[in-house]
């Protein structure tokens, strides 16, 4: 590090990328999942069934489910289906169950009864995994928020490593072994570089609140909660009067709302003491109508004269700021075709971080290619490398080939798809352990293969909404997924017969390399 | 870089290590103190003031990972971070106590 200010940064942009690499590509492949949540969910629930959404129809039938189930409790949630969410979902806080009687139905969206779905987390694993990691509250959300910070260091370190970033953005050398993967990681890094700097300060703004708590602590003086009020301008909760008042009906509400906003589109309506004559009904706008989050996109009733009782407060300059960080950062308001762009982006953002790795080992291995063995700190970073990647695809597939399969009866099948997950992910990582790395590399992508290829065969076979069902009645959703699985296969198919030809003479490779001028590029590693 | 380490001495590892702590600890507490410091300074209403600090703490985090690293050496590191986050907390408590009666 004594050299000058781009070879530390550069050392910098190496390590870290490194260390954090692994969990990064995880992050931002389960991120990237979770651009199309709903589409994966109704793939994960087939038995959900799509209808016109006609939202005054949904509301009364979710009035009259909740009026004779859960009369009793002291809040309800209503969430409208969209063109995305095909079901009608309602949840209410089971007073007699304390905290976490919290019980949710999925309705269907035309005869208002409850569907008998498969019991899965769908697209919601993904989701959650991509910010949770799987770990106890708050210490996934931490360690991912810090994953996001590192890859902030890593693009700004590796802009300053590459300030040539324009001339090197038009080179790329195919077929060249490490040279190619170095222009291919600069290339994609560069092009997606706008996506990869919001994608990544975003994730900080997200969880800004929770790891850096110090400024509000500071100036609220230890009360969080007030800030959290005044920043999504709510009030407390009104308590129940215990006097029981019928509730007027939520059509009319709605109707009301479109009177203020003309068209727009509702995500959920909250209650507080339903059947009381302290009753509150609160519309709040789908996200997918606007950028930003909107706080002053809300409206909230009494809930037995049906009376406007206020409208959210407009945001600040500072508030518009975050919020708009935090609806790009989850897209919700994209619609098919920037929906499908932030997929890409998030396939680059994660090509990004598994062309890094595979450079960091293949620029060490050059040094050792004439030594029988490889010293055993490169050899962990391959099998971490396999694991991570390819390993990780596998054990997506694995959680897809587990929903189809486990039975739908079986208790807890759910839970059986997450540990099919990991049980994929843990032999993965045996297999890199026991097998040499190209050949892991190589077995393991061709496995991925057959199992994203053959996704939309076991569809078929397993619930009758395979490709010729789907195409047919326009279930774009459902053929959406089998296609993308299939390209997914034909991709890893090529991947990995690249890796099972016999590789190129390595030592060939290190002289060129070594011929090659090199003084105009700052080597990174 | 690596295989080179071996030959590399303890001392050079513990400055690395120095720097490391330097750039995750110090350089949290230098952005800490400047959300504090922003949110109790900043001539806005409370909940932006808190707010502003909040999305620029993370460009001090920034700076300080990258102060850390870049510059000659250990000690420097642990001295670009704190003496920053001692004077921003000298000014926020100045600021806390004329704002608290």
């Amino acid at each position: 590090m004594k050299e000058g200010f781009r070879q530390a940064m550069a050392w910098l942009h190496t390590w870290t990328g490194l260390i954090f690499g692994w969990l990064l590509f995880a992050i931002f492949l389960t991120g990237t999942l979770s651009y199309f949540k709903e589409e994966i969910n109704h793939w994960s629930q087939p038995e959900v069934r799509r209808h016109a959404l006609d939202p005054v129809n949904s509301l009364g039938l979710a009035q009259r489910y909740l009026e004779a189930n859960a009369a009793h409790a002291g809040s309800w949630m209503i969430r409208l289906p969209n063109a995305r969410e095909a079901a009608l979902s309602v949840s209410w806080r089971d007073p007699e169950a304390g905290r976490r009687g919290f019980v949710s139905k999925s309705l269907d969206a035309q005869t208002g009864q409850p569907v008998e779905a498969r019991d899965s987390r769908g697209g919601e694993f993904f989701y959650r995994f991509h910010f949770q990691l799987e770990m106890p509250y708050p210490f996934g959300r931490w360690l991912s928020t810090f994953c996001a910070f590192i890859m902030l260091v890593g693009l700004v370190t590796g802009i300053i490593t590459h300030k040539k970033i324009f001339k090197e953005f038009f080179t790329f050398r195919p077929g060249k072994g490490q040279r190619s993967w170095l222009d291919g990681h600069n290339a994609i890094g560069v092009l997606v570089l706008p996506f990869h700097l919001m994608i990544s300060y975003s994730s900080l703004v997200l969880f800004m609140y929770m790891v850096m708590p110090a400024g509000i602590l500071a100036s609220y003086s230890g009360n969080t909660g007030d800030y959290f009020n005044e920043l999504f301008g709510r009030d407390d909760p009104p308590k129940a009067a215990n006097v029981a008042t019928p509730l007027v009906p939520l059509p009319t509400l709605y109707a009301k709302v479109q009177e203020q906003v003309p068209g727009a589109r509702i995500g959920y309506i909250q209650l507080h003491n339903p059947g009381d004559s302290n009753a509150q009904v609160t519309f709040t706008q789908a996200s997918a109508d606007n950028i930003a989050y909107k706080r002053s996109a809300k409206w909230t009733f009494d809930g037995t004269n049906g009376a406007l009782l206020s409208q959210g407060a407009p945001e600040s300059g500072a508030m518009a700021t975050a919020f708009s960080f935090a609806g790009l950062h989850m897209g919700n308001f994209a619609g098919p075709w920037l929906r499908w762009l932030y997929f890409v982006f998030g396939v680059a953002g994660t090509a990004v971080i598994g062309t890094g790795l595979v450079m960091w080992l293949g620029k060490r291995q050059l040094k050792h290619a004439k030594s029988e063995h490889m010293p055993s700190e490169l050899r962990l970073v391959e099998v971490l490398n396999i694991a991570s990647m390819s390993g990780l695809l596998l054990a997506v597939a694995g959680f897809f080939w587990a929903n189809r399969l486990v039975p739908v009866a079986l208790e807890g099948r759910a839970d059986w798809e997450v540990n099919a997950f990991f049980l994929a992910w843990l032999l993965s990582l045996v297999h890199a352990v026991l097998r040499p790395g190209r050949r892991a590399w190589g077995e393991q992508l061709a496995l991925g293969a057959l199992a994203f290829a053959l996704l939309p065969l076991v569809n078929g076979l397993t619930t009758g909404q395979g490709l010729d069902h789907s195409l047919q009645v326009g279930d774009w959703a459902m053929a959406g997924f089998d296609l993308t699985a299939l390209a997914v296969g034909l991709f890893l198919a090529w991947a990995a017969s690249k890796m099972l030809r016999a590789p190129k003479p390595v030592a060939k490779r290190a002289s060129r390399a070594a011929k090659k001028p090199t003084a105009d590029v700052v080597e990174v590693g | 870089m690596k295989s080179k380490a071996a030959g590399l001495p303890l001392s050079y590892r513990l400055a690395v290590a120095s720097r490391c702590l330097a750039a995750l600890l110090g350089g949290y507490l230098l952005a800490s103190m400047a959300s504090v410091c922003i949110a109790l300074l900043a001539p806005l209403s409370r909940v932006d003031a808190t707010l502003i600090g909040l999305l620029l703490s993370f460009v001090f985090y920034l700076l300080a990972f990258i102060w850390c690293f870049a510059c000659r050496s250990a000690w420097r590191a642990w001295l670009g971070v704190l003496l920053p986050s001692l004077l921003m907390a000298m000014a926020s408590g100045i600021a806390y106590w004329m704002k608290t009666p």
